[in-house]
């Protein structure tokens, strides 16, 4: 292995890393604020990806009546409570958002046709699809146990999961796609050869962790989250919802999933399954961050895609293994290192 | 009271419905329709509703059930197919591991099986075993003849970590050896794999003649594209498991040129009109696509056409010795599956014998290589 190999070696796992770390960041937001590990945020990275792809072929993803049903439920579920209390003008607003959107976007859909949009548009168009769905899945699956254990919310996402998988092999068929990249442009370094699509893959990460740093930092629904992650009871006492806080994060983690599966969709194949594999080793990242330091997470992430990118050069037969190895060193330093405060009993 | 009456009512209902099935030709069938395996299972699937509806007089039912690609729900299906409904005949499943499950029960319960997939077993186990697809041999076999006309002296392998990746390599070794051609190195990768790049770059580095990739449909175009982003110039050949259309749409322009392996029915019309299996593949694919779409055939459908092929053969031999539902049935069916000569199905000819439950020879392949997006037939 001479010096060449190894960069190569380490632009692949950077790239692979970047992504790992957004989904890394994004169970670590869901877990602190809501104390439900998302097994389904893979999911999102698939969905986002495969409907993508449909709508470069022209078509209307199947993603699309996923939401119209999800918002249909919704809307029923939450316009019977407005309805009981004579609220006319939030029953407006929760048939206008669950019902009102998703009819909307499928209009437009089929007003203009997808597949001769420039490429930015259409990523667009796939996070205002997808994206809305995990507000909607917080509110149907999450909202009414949001009291639960964690135990019981993890069983749920297990569940959920499962419908997703299998959701998406009804939707978008066995078969992988991979969709064109954003730019053809690449630089050369000497010997080394970057794809303008991994420039893509770091900066726009890069870019959506700083934005999040800020987001929780310096805005006041950021301040809120993380009160809320922090003492879920005191946030209430000082009158910020739950609920809200919730369906915030969802918004959030599907945003990163849905970005992340765009992302990476032109330089790998994505199949309905896929998901599950790449949110895994997200969720090695975040257990190296103890699912509540952030830094370490997405320091955690490269970690993983390091490894994940010199293993299968040295061992490529072992190379699944030598990753989720990885967690049972970290897992004995934390139970060592770490006053465990269980909030359950 | 009302329950106990409804209840009987039902199992009277059953045991009726039970025996109006059993007067006929039980086909138990156990696919991969979902789960990691449904590229394969979805279109064989599909070809269940194409099979004979009707054999030598008899009506033939067909029990269709998806195993997930799970071989412990594969096993259940099997187990209640053979107790429960009492099919005189196993079909299935989709892929290695499912059909290995299914073959357990088969060995136990006394039951012919026909397996979609090259699934290999040892002697003992294999009497009631039969299967459609071509043995990985007669596959590398077309590939090796093919390196070593072309001057190939090394070869990198790029496999999957599983059975299937593992049975061409073991069938490889001693071909490659004969031939005077060595591998390079051996890597593997894993379906779900999102990057290659460490695998492809070692396999690059070491500089071999030619490469082969060992994977199924859409995921044998991640290593296709990343040779060929990598700059690798030597001939590289996939297997005929790869050959579907969503392995030439997600590789694209990166597909170009590369060899394979694979049954006759996928290159129907290009096949000369003296091959026997010319015919009956263009009458299937055609009648396929009618059913669900132009450009929808996948050879996985042919596989399951033919085991309709071998049935067709094999049933009314079986008929004259004894009645369905038996258990003496299912043993003359077994024989007659293993006495079937010269049985013309889509991906070549079977000539079952005791030793050989695959029966497929050198007619059951051709060599093609990707043009444009298409496949173009090249002499062996």
């Amino acid at each position: 292995m001479d010096l060449q190999i190894a960069i190569l070696l380490g632009q692949d796992g950077i790239t692979t890393g970047a992504i790992y770390a957004l989904l890394a960041l994004a169970l670590v937001l869901v877990f602190a604020v809501t104390r439900v590990i998302f097994i389904p945020q893979g999911e999102f990275v698939a969905f986002g990806a495969l409907s993508l792809a449909a709508l470069q072929t022209g078509n209307a993803p199947a993603t699309l009546w996923l939401l119209l049903a999800c918002g249909a439920c919704v809307a029923v579920l939450d316009g019977r409570t407005a309805l009981a209390r004579n609220d006319g003008r939030k029953l407006v607003a929760v048939l206008a958002a669950n019902l009102g959107y998703p009819l909307l976007l499928a209009a437009l859909l089929f007003a203009f046709s997808p597949a001769n949009l420039p490429v930015l548009v259409q990523v667009a168009l796939t996070l205002a699809i997808v994206v809305p769905l995990g507000p909607m899945l917080y509110r149907l699956a999450y909202q009414p146990i949001a009291e639960a254990s964690v135990l019981i919310l993890l069983i749920v996402s297990v569940a959920l999961h499962v419908m997703m998988v299998g959701l998406g092999l009804l939707f978008f068929g066995a078969e992988g796609v991979r969709t064109p990249p954003f730019s053809d442009a690449r630089f050369e370094f000497g010997s080394i050869l970057i794809n303008g699509q991994q420039i893509w893959v770091v900066l726009v990460s890069a870019l959506l962790i700083v934005a999040l740093y800020l987001f929780f930092d310096r805005t006041i629904y950021g301040k809120a989250l993380r009160a809320t992650a922090i003492n879920r009871n005191g946030a209430r006492l000082m009158g910020f919802s739950p609920v809200f806080a919730g369906k915030l994060t969802f918004l959030l983690a599907a945003l990163i999933g849905v970005l992340s599966g765009v992302l990476i969709a032109p330089v790998t194949t994505i199949y309905y399954d896929t998901g599950f594999l790449i949110g895994l080793k997200g969720f090695v990242a975040a257990i190296i961050g103890g699912l509540a330091s952030y830094p370490l997470a997405a320091a955690g992430a490269l970690l993983v895609g390091f490894l994940e990118s010199f293993s299968s050069f040295w061992a490529s037969a072992y190379k699944e293994v030598i990753v989720f190895t990885l967690i049972i060193p970290v897992l004995l330093w934390q139970s060592l290192n770490r006053h465990h405060v269980d909030e359950e009993e | 009271m009302k329950m106990k009456k409804l209840a009987l009512l039902c199992s009277t209902a059953a045991l009726f419905a039970s025996q109006a099935a059993l007067a006929d030709i039980n086909v138990g069938v156990s696919l991969s329709s979902t789960g990691p395996g449904a590229a394969l299972g979805i279109p064989e699937k599909n070809a269940v509703a194409l099979l004979p509806a009707e054999i030598g007089g008899e009506k033939i039912n067909y029990m269709l059930l998806d195993d997930a690609t799970d071989p412990s729900a594969a096993t259940k299906n099997a187990r209640k197919l053979t107790t429960e409904d009492k099919v005189d005949i196993l079909l299935g499943s989709s892929v290695t591991p499912t059909s290995l499950a299914i073959a357990e029960v088969a060995v136990e319960s006394q039951t012919p099986q026909i397996a979609i997939a090259p699934a290999n077993l040892p002697p003992e186990k294999d009497r009631w075993v039969f299967r459609t697809p071509q043995h990985v041999n007669v596959m590398a076999s077309a590939v090796v003849a093919h390196m070593k006309a072309k001057g190939v002296k090394t070869v990198g392998f790029l496999g999957y970590s599983d059975a299937y990746g593992e049975d061409w390599l073991v069938a490889m070794k001693p071909m490659l050896e004969a031939a005077g051609i060595k591998f390079t190195t051996v890597e593997r990768f894993n379906r779900t794999d999102t990057s290659v790049s460490g695998q492809v770059l070692k396999i690059v580095s070491s500089q071999p003649d030619a490469v082969l990739v060992v994977a199924s449909g859409s995921p044998a175009a991640l290593p296709q594209t990343a040779l060929v982003e990598r700059g690798y110039k030597g001939q590289i050949y996939q297997t005929h498991a790869a050959a579907n259309p969503a392995f030439l749409k997600v590789a694209g322009k990166a597909a170009d040129g590369a060899i394979m392996p694979i049954g006759p029915v996928v290159v129907v019309d290009q096949i000369p009109d003296s091959h026997p299996s010319k015919k009956p593949g263009q009458a299937f694919v055609k009648a396929y696509e009618e059913k669900y779409g132009a450009g929808t055939f996948s050879s996985f459908a042919g596989h399951v056409h033919d085991a309709g092929s071998l049935l067709q053969a094999a049933v009314p031999v079986a008929l004259k010795k004894a009645k369905p539902g038996t258990s003496e049935f299912r043993a003359a069916l077994r024989d007659a599956i293993e006495g079937a000569k010269d049985v013309v199905g889509v991906h070549g000819v079977f000539n079952m014998t005791p030793t050989d439950h695959f029966g497929m020879d050198d007619r059951g392949r051709v060599l093609i290589r990707v043009e444009n997006g298409g496949y173009k037939l090249i002499a062996n």
